[in-house]
């Protein structure tokens, strides 16, 4: 009888969770496992006939030191982009969950996601308006400043820097907030009433208890920004080659898919490994 | 240890009085019970002397020191919150030894102190575990430990007992006591129970909509209430009807015009008891709860509850007609609400 019963629950529990795994395999599986076939070709099959395994493109990575150099230099720019959003985007949760009440929170709230309803595109041309030489940021400035100011920051790092966190600022902001709103109000008074001041109470409590929700911010910030090749190509122009405009450039420019997958893999591998490696220290911070 | 003056203070949320004009005194070393339905303002009376509001108007001292305009952090205070509020990134140690940190009176004073207040609320051996490895009674004794711990002038507890179970509860009032006494602290109690009120504290204040009802020792409250709301609200209350008023013994107090007794006070018999007061009603239900037992007994539509020894009740048959009976000194006389 239980083994019938058993046997039931697992042809229901197969039954519904079927969707989900088919839809991953379908969306993240067959995509995933064809790009690794790509990464180990010597050409695409519908090239040509004369097609054969080869180890060649990751020995590419090994020998060609630019390549290396690229990926040491997106995986600074992930460290400053994500560095920049928590300075910003977490004092910006604070004040949102702990301080501000009512109505004036939604409204915040609501353009904090706003950015994310406007095309990516659409909002990286912008930047280039705002940021460009003679551009609406440098009118500005010279409006209302007595001394002439040549920005120019058009087709540099910073131009680079400020789109990308523009555009990943609200994860921050969003899962420090889910993080700080969900600590218990008595928790702070109980804290206050045995004499802790406002800078205890941040140190002590609010940021240990919150750093879950900062750091999967973090992370959801840092791995994108890596890979990222729309920002930099924009924004950065001449400056703006990273890794991940590299790789973009295999697919749609030389049209070398099998370079370009063993290069993503090899990205996709070194940000395991970097997650790999804090996640002890973080772990740790979070006790 | 210090006395709380409250005088005069009035508070408003918006456009509604939590505090109307309240003044009250809470004496050194005494436990003092605020008692009141939700809404009456005894957690916004606390939370005021607390500090985590101020006042609009009047003035509240803790000892020598006028301290309505001080924020919670230096005033000085403990308080414990009814859901214990712990540190939940902490250790227990941590939990109790957070306010010594602030205060900065060094690490081995801390250790020993925390040592101490861990003995004191007998939980010696648990200073490692985290706030979640414990169970609710232990929770209860860690959150105590770090209120008093710091040594403040004044110990706060709204509604500290309310999410434990009724045995656990039992016995940490108990527990609060030995260690109120012990320590010596002035202590505040906010709670809904009036059981709990009565069992613990040496003073009652009865709240109502943000205004003192009445204030004084448990059992002169709960004999002597002031008004209908006090009797009430404070054990339970058998209302004479006006019309059945002619013939009794009832207490001459200006402005008396409404009369109670207690159940407890009452006796039921098939004839009036000689020399006591008596009316006539209805009997309708007897439950039986062991040793003692309810009745009630229909007078005029209304019912009186009665409750007394089982074996001192009768076996009458609902529908019966009985004499319910009691002492004249028995009676509680309070103005007719307005």
């Amino acid at each position: 009888m239980a083994e019938i019963t058993a046997t039931g629950d697992r042809r229901r529990l197969i039954a519904m969770l079927s969707p989900a795994y088919l839809w991953l395999t379908v969306a993240v599986f067959l995509p995933l496992s064809a790009m690794l076939f790509f990464s180990v070709l010597t050409a695409l099959p519908q090239d040509g006939p004369d097609w054969s395994l080869t180890l060649q493109n990751y020995r590419l990575f090994l020998t060609d030191p630019v390549y290396a150099t690229l990926l040491w230099k997106s995986l600074q720019l992930g460290l400053t982009v994500t560095v920049i959003c928590i300075l910003i985007g977490y004092p910006c949760a604070l004040v949102l969950a702990r301080t501000i009440r009512g109505r004036a929170r939604e409204t915040l709230f609501l353009l904090v996601i706003l950015p994310f309803w406007s095309n990516s595109l659409v909002r990286i041309f912008s930047w280039a308006i705002v940021l460009r030489g003679n551009g609406v940021l440098e009118l500005g400035l010279n409006a209302v400043l007595p001394f002439d100011v040549s920005l120019n920051l058009m087709f540099t790092t910073h131009a680079v820097v400020i789109g990308l966190v523009h555009s990943y600022l609200p994860y921050v902001i969003l899962t420090s907030y889910l993080a700080l709103q969900a600590i218990d109000d008595d928790i702070i008074d109980a804290a206050r009433s045995i004499g802790a001041g406002t800078l205890t109470i941040l140190w002590r409590l609010l940021l240990p208890l919150s750093l879950p929700g900062l750091l999967a911010g973090a992370v959801l910030v840092f791995v994108p920004v890596v890979g990222s090749f729309m920002e930099p190509r924009i924004l950065g122009g001449r400056m703006g080659t990273y890794y991940g405009t590299v790789i973009e450039d295999q697919f749609v420019a030389v049209y070398n898919w099998p370079l370009g997958a063993a290069l993503s893999f090899i990205l996709l591998a070194v940000v395991l490994l970097i997650l790999t490696l804090t996640s002890p220290i973080l772990r740790k911070a979070r006790l | 240890m210090s006395r709380v003056d409250v005088t005069a203070v009035t508070k408003h949320f918006g456009t509604s009085k939590a505090l109307d004009d309240v003044s009250i005194t809470f004496d050194d070393g005494g436990f003092f019970a605020l008692l009141g339905p939700s809404g009456s303002g005894k957690t916004t009376l606390l939370r005021t002397i607390a500090g985590f509001h101020f006042p609009d108007s009047g003035s509240i001292r803790i000892g020598e020191r006028e301290v309505q305009r001080v924020p919670v952090e230096k005033r000085d205070i403990g308080m414990m919150f009814q859901n214990y509020a712990l540190f939940p990134n902490m250790s227990v140690a941590d939990n109790i030894g957070f306010g010594l940190r602030v205060r900065k009176v060094g690490a081995a004073e801390e250790r020993r102190r925390v040592a101490e207040a861990l003995e004191l609320v007998q939980l010696g051996h648990l200073g490692q575990r985290r706030p979640s490895q414990l169970s609710g009674g232990q929770r209860q004794r860690v959150a105590l430990a770090r209120a008093i711990v710091t040594r403040p002038r004044v110990l706060l507890l709204d509604e500290p007992l309310s999410a434990l179970d009724k045995t656990l509860r039992v016995d940490m009032q108990l527990e609060l006591r030995r260690i109120q006494r012990e320590v010596g602290i002035t202590t505040i109690f906010v709670t809904h129970d009036q059981e709990e009120a009565l069992t613990l504290s040496d003073r009652i204040g009865i709240l109502k909509d943000g205004r003192i009802v009445q204030v004084g020792p448990p059992r002169e409250v709960y004999e002597r209430p002031v008004d209908a709301f006090a009797a009430s609200f404070l054990g339970e209350a058998n209302w004479l009807p006006p019309s059945r008023v002619a013939g009794l013994e009832l207490p001459c107090r200006s402005g008396a015009g409404s009369f109670a007794v207690r159940p407890e006070a009452l006796s039921v018999a098939t004839v009036p008891a000689p020399g006591k007061n008596a009316i006539q009603g209805r009997m309708s239900q007897h439950v039986f709860a062991g040793a003692m037992a309810t009745c009630l007994v229909d007078i005029d539509g209304s019912y009186w509850k009665v409750i007394a020894r089982d074996r001192d009740i009768p076996q009458i048959a609902p529908g019966a007609d009985v004499w319910l009976s009691w002492s004249a000194a028995d009676t509680i006389a309070v103005p007719t609400p307005a």
